[in-house]
C-alpha cells in the first residue's frame, strides 16, 4: 500500500491498536471476565432454579455483555490522549471520522468480539434453550457494534475529563436502551415461539445507519472537546 | 439590512438581551400565575368529577402539561443547540442549557404526578410501559446533559459538548410522543387533540398549558440572565449593573 494514503493510515491505525492490545492481553481479557462475573452473581441472587433461570437467561446475558462493553469503552481513546496521539489524529490530513471509524473496529474486535464468542458459554450457565442461541448471537452481533458506535460519539465527548467513568455511563445508557429492548425482546420472542425477525431488521437498520453517521459524529465531538 | 434581521443579530448580544428580557420577565411570571390561577380554579373546582376515575382524574392539570413541557423544553434546547454548535452563537449556548434543568424538572412532575395517579387508577405506582419508559428515558437524557455541562471547566466548551449531546438525544423525542399510538399501551392515548374531552374539562386544561408555557418561557430567561452575567463577569456593562445595584442597596 503507498504510504501517505488514507487508506494507509487506516491500516496503520489498526495494526498498531491490535499491537498495543496484543502487548497488554491480560487487560482486554477483563470486560470477559466481568461479564462472566456479572452473569454468575445471578443464580447466587435469585437461587439455581433451573426454570426461572432459563427465563431471564437471554436478558442476562444481553445485559453483563453491554455492561462490559460499556465498562471498557472508557478507555477508547484514553490512552491515545494521554500520550498525544490523538490530537494527531485529530491533526492529520486524513478525514478524522474515517480514523475514528478504525479506532472503533479495533475497539469492538478486541473487547466486543471476545464476548460474543464467550456468549454460549453465559447462556449455557443461565441454561438457556439451544434454539434461542443463535438469535442471542446474531442480536449481539448487531448490538456490540451499535453500542461501540454510540458508544465513541460520548467517550469523544468525555475524553478530556479526568473522571469520565460515571458520566459516560450516564450519557450512554440512555441512548442505548432500544437497541438493549429490541435485542433482548427477539431473543424473549423466540425463546416463546414468536417471530423475532422484525426486531433483528430494526437492529440491523439502525447498525446501517450508525456505521455511516456515528464516525462523523464522534469526529465532530472530539473536536468539540479537544479545542 | 431588513430592520427584522437586525434585531435579530442585535438580541444575540447579550447586554441587549439581559435588558429585553429584564422588561420581559415580570409581566410573564405575572400572566403564567394568572392563567395558572385560573386553569387550576377551573380544574379543581368547576370542572365536573370524572364518571369513571372521580376526583382523581384531576391530576391531569399538573400531568399532562408537565408532560407536554418536558417535550417542548426538550425540543427548544435542541433547537437552540443546533444554532449554538453551527452559528457558534453564546446566546443560543446559554438558552440551551438553561432550558435542560427546568426540562428535567418538568419531566420529573410528570413523571411523579403519573404515577401519583397510576396507583389509585392502575393499581400500581409504576409500569414498564412505553410512554412511562421512554418519559424516564428522557428525564436520563437531561441528567446527562446537565452532568456533562457541570463536568466540564471551560463554561462555552461545556455548552458547546452538552448541546451536542442534546442533539443525539433527539431521537428520543418522537417516540415518547408517539409511543401511544406505536405500541398498545396502558398509558391512554391522545384526548386533548382527538377532542375526546369534554368542553368544561379541556378549558382549564389549555389554560394550564398555556400557563406551564409562560412560566417555562420566564424561568427560562431568569436563568439565561443569570448565566449571561456569570459569563460575563468582568465586561463593562455587567461592571455598570453591578455598580447600579450597588447604588440602589445602599439606597
Amino acid at each position: 500500500m503507498t504510504p501517505g494514503t488514507t487508506m494507509a493510515a487506516c491500516a496503520a491505525l489498526l495494526k498498531r491498536d491490535f499491537a498495543l492490545t496484543w502487548r497488554r492481553r491480560g487487560d482486554a481479557m477483563n470486560p470477559l471476565l466481568f461479564a462472566v462475573m456479572v452473569v454468575a452473581l445471578f443464580p447466587f441472587a435469585l437461587g439455581p432454579d433451573a426454570q426461572m433461570l432459563e427465563r431471564i437467561s437471554a436478558g442476562t446475558v444481553f445485559v453483563a455483555v453491554l455492561l462490559a462493553e460499556l465498562l471498557s469503552l472508557d478507555g477508547l481513546f484514553r490512552s491515545d490522549l494521554e500520550d498525544g496521539s490523538l490530537e494527531q489524529l485529530v491533526l492529520s490530513p486524513h478525514p478524522l471520522s474515517l480514523l475514528l471509524a478504525c479506532k472503533v473496529i479495533a475497539h469492538w474486535v478486541t473487547t466486543a468480539l471476545p464476548l460474543i464468542v464467550a456468549a454460549p458459554l453465559l447462556a449455557m450457565l443461565l441454561h438457556l434453550p439451544d434454539g434461542v442461541l443463535p438469535v442471542l448471537l446474531v442480536a449481539l452481533a448487531l448490538a456490540t457494534p451499535l453500542l461501540s458506535l454510540i458508544g465513541a460519539i460520548c467517550v469523544a465527548l468525555t475524553v478530556a475529563l479526568r473522571r469520565s467513568g460515571m458520566l459516560l455511563t450516564l450519557l450512554v445508557l440512555p441512548l442505548i436502551v432500544p437497541v438493549l429492548i429490541f435485542g433482548a425482546g427477539a431473543c424473549n420472542a423466540a425463546q416463546v415461539g414468536l417471530p423475532y425477525s422484525a426486531p433483528l431488521l430494526w437492529l440491523a437498520a439502525w447498525l446501517a445507519l450508525a456505521i455511516v453517521l456515528a464516525p462523523l459524529a464522534a469526529a465532530a465531538a472530539l473536536k468539540i472537546s479537544l479545542t | 439590512m431588513h430592520p427584522f434581521v437586525l434585531w435579530f443579530h442585535k438580541l444575540g448580544s447579550p447586554p441587549y438581551f439581559h435588558r429585553l428580557a429584564g422588561r420581559f420577565l415580570p409581566w410573564l411570571y405575572a400572566l403564567a400565575l394568572l392563567a395558572g390561577a385560573m386553569g387550576l380554579y377551573g380544574g379543581l373546582v368547576i370542572a365536573p368529577a370524572d364518571y369513571q376515575q372521580g376526583d382523581a382524574f384531576r391530576m391531569i392539570y399538573v400531568h399532562v402539561p408537565c408532560a407536554y413541557m418536558s417535550l417542548f423544553a426538550y425540543a427548544l434546547m435542541a433547537a437552540n443547540s443546533f444554532v449554538a454548535l453551527v452559528w457558534r452563537i453564546k446566546l443560543s449556548e446559554t438558552l440551551a442549557m438553561a432550558s435542560a434543568p427546568i426540562g428535567a424538572a418538568f419531566t420529573f412532575i410528570a413523571l411523579v404526578t403519573g404515577s401519583l395517579w397510576g396507583k389509585p387508577m392502575w393499581g400500581t405506582w409504576w409500569t414498564w410501559d412505553a410512554r412511562l419508559t421512554s418519559e424516564l428515558v428522557l428525564l436520563f437524557l437531561y441528567l446527562g446533559v446537565i452532568g456533562l455541562h457541570h463536568a466540564i471547566e471551560d463554561a462555552r466548551q461545556a455548552a458547546r459538548a452538552a448541546a451536542f449531546l442534546a442533539l443525539i438525544g433527539i431521537v428520543n423525542l418522537p417516540i415518547v410522543h408517539y409511543s401511544v399510538l406505536w405500541w398498545n399501551t396502558l398509558h391512554q392515548g391522545q384526548t386533548l387533540a382527538t377532542a375526546k374531552i369534554s368542553p368544561s374539562m379541556a378549558w382549564p386544561l389549555l389554560s394550564m398549558i398555556f400557563a406551564t408555557q409562560v412560566y417555562f418561557f420566564a424561568s427560562l430567561l431568569a436563568r439565561a440572565r443569570a448565566t449571561l452575567l456569570a459569563l460575563e463577569a468582568g465586561k463593562d456593562w455587567v461592571r455598570q449593573i453591578a455598580l447600579t445595584q450597588k447604588v440602589d442597596a445602599h439606597g
